[in-house]
């Protein structure tokens, strides 16, 4: 049957099972928006183009489906650079389509018109200029294969007017991908993996490093069957939050620059390193030339140009984290490592860990306590979308993840005004979860005109600002290594509460902790989306921390006394 | 230290620039690059010169290897390769017209143009071959050189091993009409 251009990238969407798409219509787009009627795919408008990323990777982070963006030509299209870029560092599956003017004015500098894929060609695993009809559904079929395989990621098709309008017969079956097929992982050979194991059976300190790659490869049985069979423990990425549960025994807790101390020093004691599915960012390890020593480091990843790209490696094993796990589960050798186990729970213990969860409201709210507080009252069960800075950290420190896809965020590209967007998108790939966005005071001014697009579309979400009148992480930078001088981190905020009015949802501000809890409650009680604005403490700083270039055993510590007390107790 | 990469990929619009781009962006030094066709349809074939240690040499290999138009990539190893450059030269014949043409035989390249004051030499060898026919022109003066780049091939190869690699270059060179900017 003959279809125009526009129908069949419909009607491949659909048979690509997708039911939700983010985008925000325009001239060079418009033949598909004409043709989208006819199909029963939901349309999210959003008010931004870098916010419809955003809402796909939510909707992907969420749900683990690929998510969908279409954005017209020109400024459409280049509005979506900073969501690839972000999609691209944190491995998340996307297929972004962008409208382009018709391929007779291509070059010409016609009106709206931006080369996209070539300014998308580093931030995309792969992208296509298609200007004919019958070259649309082999592009985009090759662009979810190619999204999803391997290490998943963002793929741009750039689609002309002209290719849209004219018309051609959709062969499913014939345009079906195998290119992506080229490069598939192989698996690690018999030798490497006896040596990995080898190594697991005979290590007495070994520590697991946790990361994202657990969650892509669906792989947490297999990590949790390791660590308990061989008593291993293990720590985790920030985007390895929840893909292993916290409240696991064995769970040491975060790594890196605002990591626990315990963490970090059982990293730099280890005599083996498993690195599962992580990077080893420059944020997790501190000064590489002194990064764990001590320890032989085995590093699974299904992205062989990861390994030892920055640390070297013992034994590389290439592949996919859950196939190689699989292999090696059978020859692994119960251990005991209690001496191991215990010495770590020492430094755990007396190491002045910071708490500061039972302190007497004495007036002042800090984020930690927020972050506390909300942690228990949704019994940690919610899915929280953090944007970037201090709350993010205070987020990954004091909300304790046991469920997978539970923390979303933005890690390797940091990028501020993600939250709200990608809350909107995780709660329309998971309607019967309890979404919240924390959000720092920065970071939600720069996204916030999606609350009219919540409104619009009837999404429910729970929106936590932590507002301390800074961009906080930055001047927490400018405190400790610019000797104080805060250029340009204060920030003023318009009234939220009345914010929230303006765009008819339920706002309210708390400045107590006392009146944390019944402010939550109400929120979760609104059926529509809620506000929340926290006026904490607006000086205070995440501790521990490693300075950037630091060892990571270095550790700046809160300074004593301080109103906030370190303590060793354990988390409640 | 410089290593040579063979890279197999579709030949379609847009290849060149993602492989050069991916140099760049990770900061792999090219030294020379050459790109043409192969004995397969739809199939180019890269000779990449980079400089650079042996780990950044595997690295980059691996990087290569995640381009979706890349169908194969191989990094020769040392001293088992035949490479080679080819040069045009235009050279002053003012000092002295059969001294140049003298060099030109001794390093077997070949006159491929006559002019009244100059000449045009065409030569074909190893990098090292050439450096030194440009050293020995240079004092009668080198009016203009043209240099292709490497183009490399493993030595000793089976034919079963240049088989497989030519299995490898029939997986599907793109399904997909599209161009692949």
């Amino acid at each position: 049957m003959d279809r125009t251009g526009a129908q069949i990238i419909w009607e491949c969407l659909l048979r690509e099972g997708v039911e939700t798409v983010f985008g925000y219509p325009g001239g060079a787009i418009l033949p598909t928006y004409d043709a989208m009627t006819e199909y029963p795919i939901r349309h999210v408008l959003v008010r931004h183009e870098q916010s419809a990323v955003h809402m796909a990777d939510g909707f992907a982070r969420a749900s683990g489906r690929t998510g969908v963006v279409v954005a017209t030509s020109g400024p459409g299209a280049t509005n979506l650079v900073t969501g690839l870029a972000t999609a691209m560092l944190d491995s998340i599956p996307l297929v972004a389509i962008t409208g382009q003017v018709g391929s007779g004015l291509l070059g010409t500098d016609a009106f709206q018109e931006v080369d996209i894929t070539g300014i998308t060609l580093p931030i995309t695993k792969h992208n296509y200029l298609v200007t004919r009809a019958q070259d649309i559904a082999p592009a985009i079929r090759e662009a979810f294969a190619v999204a999803s395989s391997g290490r998943p990621g963002p793929v741009l098709v750039d689609i002309t007017k002209d290719a849209q309008q004219g018309r051609a017969t959709l062969d499913w079956e014939g345009a079906a991908p195998t290119r992506h097929l080229r490069h598939i992982p192989p698996s690690p050979s018999q030798v490497d993996l006896d040596r990995a194991l080898a190594m697991i059976n005979a290590a007495q300190r070994p520590v697991i490093l946790a990361g994202h790659g657990i969650q892509l490869s669906g792989a947490r049985a297999e990590v949790l069957a390791l660590a308990e069979l061989a008593q291993i423990p293990f720590a985790e990425t920030l985007l390895g939050l929840g893909a292993v549960p916290a409240s696991h025994v064995l769970s040491l807790g975060m790594m890196g620059m605002h990591g626990e101390s315990w963490v970090n020093q059982a990293i730099q004691e280890a005599d083996l390193l498993i690195a599962l599915g992580m990077r080893f960012d420059d944020r997790v390890t501190g000064r590489l030339k002194e990064y764990a020593p001590n320890a032989l480091k085995i590093h699974v990843d299904i992205d062989a140009s990861e390994i030892n790209k920055l640390v070297p490696v013992d034994v590389p094993l290439g592949g996919d984290l859950k196939q190689v796990l699989q292999a090696m589960l059978p020859s692994v050798k119960a251990a005991d490592h209690t001496p191991w186990l215990e010495r770590i729970r020492s430094w755990r213990g007396d190491s002045a860990v910071r708490d500061i969860k039972n302190l007497p409201d004495d007036g002042h709210l800090y984020a930690a306590h927020v972050m506390h507080d909300l942690w228990k009252i949704t019994k940690g069960e919610a899915v929280v979308v953090t944007d970037v800075g201090q709350h993010q950290m205070w987020e990954a420190q004091y909300y304790h993840h046991d469920g997978e896809r539970s923390l979303i965020t933005s890690g390797g590209a940091g990028t501020m005004g993600f939250a709200l967007p990608a809350a909107i998108g995780a709660k329309l790939a998971r309607p019967e979860a309890e979404v919240w966005v924390v959000a720092g005071d920065g970071g939600f001014q720069m996204t916030f005109a999606e609350l009219m697009t919540a409104v619009q579309e009837g999404v429910k979400v729970n929106i936590a600002i932590i507002n301390n009148g800074y961009l906080g992480m930055v001047r927490q930078w400018q405190a400790l290594f610019y000797e104080g001088r805060y250029a340009a981190t204060p920030i003023l905020s318009p009234d939220f509460v009345k914010l929230a009015g303006a765009f008819g949802i339920h706002g309210e501000r708390v400045e107590k902790r006392s009146d944390l809890e019944a402010a939550v409650a109400r929120a979760r009680q609104q059926p529509g989306t809620a506000l929340i604005e926290f006026k904490v403490e607006q000086e205070d700083s995440v501790y521990p921390m490693v300075a950037a270039g630091a060892a990571l055993h270095d550790m700046i510590r809160r300074p004593s006394p301080s109103p906030i007390a370190e303590t060793g107790a354990d988390p409640v | 230290m410089s290593h040579v990469l063979v890279i197999y990929t579709d030949d379609e619009p847009g290849v060149l620039t993602r492989v050069a781009m991916l140099f760049r962006r990770r900061g792999f030094n090219i030294h020379s690059l050459t790109v043409g066709p192969t004995e397969r349809v739809h199939v180019s074939r890269m000779t990449v010169v980079v400089d650079t240690d042996e780990a950044t040499a595997r690295r980059a290999v691996e990087h290569l290897r995640k381009l979706v138009n890349v169908l194969e990539v191989q990094q020769l190893g040392h001293g088992r390769n035949v490479v080679r450059d080819l040069a045009l030269l235009r050279v002053s014949t003012r000092q002295g017209r059969s001294e140049v043409l003298q060099l030109v035989q001794v390093f077997r390249a070949n006159v491929v143009d006559i002019a009244d004051d100059s000449v045009v030499i065409e030569c074909t060898g190893s990098l090292g071959k050439i450096e030194a026919l440009v050293d020995s022109l240079r004092p009668f003066g080198i009016l203009e050189l043209g240099r292709t780049g490497a183009v490399a091939m493993a030595r000793g190869l089976r034919s079963e091993d240049s088989n497989r690699l030519a299995a490898v270059a029939t997986v599907a060179p793109g399904s997909s009409g599209a161009m692949s900017v």
